[in-house]
């Protein structure tokens, strides 16, 4: 117990030094800008891998809650005369209210119905985006406030770069924190086996509902600070291919492990911006590498690379 | 009335590919247990492989059989090479392989082909034909028909062959039908390149009408899909159901309602049977083993 107190320490001070540490070898702003990609997407790829990891249940429309909190960051200031930070958490309360309202129902469905469930609501949120233009300029997107503070004014990549790393470590914290918790508990065991679960006394779809809401509130703040970086925002975020691609940094970097998001991330965001210079061959590429890494890393990036290392000392 | 007509006739037609592509995703789901999110990237390949083939000059019926053999080829490859190798990972592992596919394919075609749209010239003709006051395209016979044809062939394989019979057994209990010497192995790679085949006869029907392009594929896969659950995953009849059921909804949901809304309409309803039928239309109940 003590000892995964302290490695569960021991990781978020890596993280943290490796957040700290990384701009020293930055040669141009350009890295900031990536890096703070990684550090919001791995955010949301943690919520997300709290309700697939840990809970054991799939969501392929989880772009919808991160597009919800991207537009929510646009709408609020544009429309709404709301500052920023209150359109963010307006935006993670609607979120989670819309992640509980729909997910009672969505919920007791099991497996690739669940799939095409969660699948069906993303591509609505998508689509409600796409077409109410008056108040999300349609299939062109959106410009975007700045994130003002008291009249101080968080503008360019170098301030960005720590305000996206700041969340990523809160985010991890609280997955790390969530594990030790009887909620956490609940979650494993409800992974493990639903009916199990069910008789030893915990009330499954009450942590379903939970782990959903979490998940939610996770890709909404991920959203709302992508858009607020970024100073613009389009339907794409809310896409059907942004929600597949939050699921593969899930798994790439290992079902129920934070590091495995964090890494997953990494891996998706900065792969296509190493593949840009094969230009025409960025797809076959990024697909390539997805079909291999998951053939001989099944439980993803992290867990195996783990089991290696421990069977090397063993 | 003729407005009926005329949106329940387009609704078959698209449905009739939704169908198609449903049964591919069904297909496969029965023999392997994976769900291939790739099989919307033969649909793509019929159509662009043969209006590569038949511009190049060969004849269009040639074209469309070089476009189906190269589905198939593409079809056995995407088993040998990525879904066999990962025998034994988990449901979740398999979908993101067949995405990367997916992703893999469209990149392929964005190479080998181009990123323009293209036509083919309709089967016989454009001249409409007057069906109860409604227009009817010639081509969404040709696309109805040829559906009709491949769910009728397909019905005969799987109940009066023995090798279907084989493809049967081996969707209802894997372990049991590899013990009375049914190679499943050979019945997977079947069931890939069968599905491969059906999506890609299906891209040859409906371009005509629709057009084609590399990055096609995503969509249908994803009505495909829908339909196949809507019908009951694991179902060839559901799928069927499931697809002419999602066209008509999206036909007669443009027409009436609202056309920017059109995808909502499938989406909603599908949501609603799922509440009120959590295993599909057609659908087995799931027993979970403790």
């Amino acid at each position: 117990m003590l000892a995964r107190l302290s490695q569960r320490y021991g990781v978020l001070i890596a993280l943290a030094a490796i957040i700290a540490l990384l701009p020293l070898v930055f040669p141009s702003t350009y890295y900031y800008r990536v890096a703070s990609l990684v550090w919001v997407s791995a955010f949301a790829a943690i919520g997300l891998n709290i309700l697939m990891g840990k809970a054991g249940q799939v969501s392929l429309g989880h772009a919808g809650f991160f597009g919800i909190g991207a537009y929510a960051a646009a709408i609020g200031p544009a429309h709404l005369g709301l500052p920023s930070l209150a359109a963010l958490v307006v935006g993670a309360g609607f979120s989670a209210l819309l992640a509980y309202l729909v997910g009672r129902p969505i919920l007791r469905l099991r497996g690739h119905y669940l799939a095409i469930a969660t699948l069906g609501f993303g591509a609505l949120v998508a689509l409600v985006i796409t077409t109410e233009s008056h108040w999300t300029g349609g299939p062109d997107g959106m410009p975007v406030a700045k994130l003002s503070l008291f009249g101080w004014r968080a503008g360019g990549s170098g301030t960005w770069y720590w305000i996206a790393g700041g969340l990523l470590l809160g985010g991890a914290w609280i997955a790390f924190n969530l594990d030790e918790t009887p909620t956490g508990r609940a979650f494993r065991a409800l992974h493990d086996s639903e009916i199990a679960a069910r008789v030893t006394g915990i009330d499954v779809n009450r942590f379903k509902l939970q782990a959903f809401v979490i998940a939610a509130v996770y890709a909404s703040l991920a959203g709302s600070a992508l858009a607020m970086m970024n100073g613009f925002v389009n339907p794409d975020q809310a896409g059907f291919l942004h929600s597949i691609e939050l699921v593969t940094m899930v798994v790439l970097g290992g079902l129920g492990s934070v590091v495995g998001s964090i890494v997953g991330a990494a891996v998706l965001i900065m792969l296509p911006q190493f593949l840009t210079v094969f230009q025409e061959y960025e797809n076959l590429l990024l697909g390539f590498i997805i079909i291999v890494s998951m053939i001989f890393m099944r439980e993803g990036i992290v867990p195996t690379a783990r089991r290696l290392i421990s069977r090397g000392r063993a | 009335m003729p407005e009926f007509f005329q949106f329940l006739v387009s609704g078959l037609t698209v449905g009739a590919v939704y169908a198609l592509v449903a049964l591919g995703f069904t297909l496969v789901y029965s023999a392997s247990d994976v769900v291939n999110f790739a099989q919307g990237e033969f649909v793509m390949l019929g159509g662009m492989v043969t209006v590569f083939v038949s511009t190049a000059g060969v004849p269009l019926p040639l074209a469309a059989l070089i476009a189906v053999g190269v589905s198939i080829v593409i079809g056995l490859l995407l088993y040998w090479l990525a879904i066999a190798p990962a025998r034994g990972a988990s449901a979740i592992s398999l979908i993101i392989i067949t995405i990367g596919a997916s992703i893999f394919l469209r990149g392929a075609a964005q190479i080998v082909f181009d990123k323009q749209f293209h036509k083919l010239p309709s089967f016989s003709g454009d001249t409409p034909v007057n069906l109860f006051g409604a227009a009817v395209q010639p081509q969404s016979f040709w696309v109805l028909g040829g559906a009709a044809v491949i769910v009728l062939l397909l019905y005969v394989f799987l109940e009066r062959t023995l090798l279907g019979k084989a493809v049967l057994a081996t969707a209802a209990n894997r372990l049991a039908a590899r013990l009375v010497g049914i190679n499943t192995a050979t019945i997977m790679a079947l069931a890939f390149g069968g599905s491969a085949a059906i999506g890609g006869i299906a891209g040859i029907l409906i371009t005509p009408i629709t057009l084609t392009s590399y990055d096609v594929g995503t969509q249908l896969a994803l009505k495909g899909f829908a339909a196949a659950m809507l019908g009951g995953m694991g179902n060839p009849l559901g799928a069927v159901v499931g697809g002419l059921l999602l066209g008509s909804l999206e036909a007669f949901g443009a027409g009436y309602i609202s056309s920017t809304y059109k995808d909502a309409f499938a989406f909603i309803v599908i949501l609603v049977v799922l509440f009120t039928a959590p295993q599909g239309l057609f659908g087995r109940r799931a027993v979970e083993r403790v």
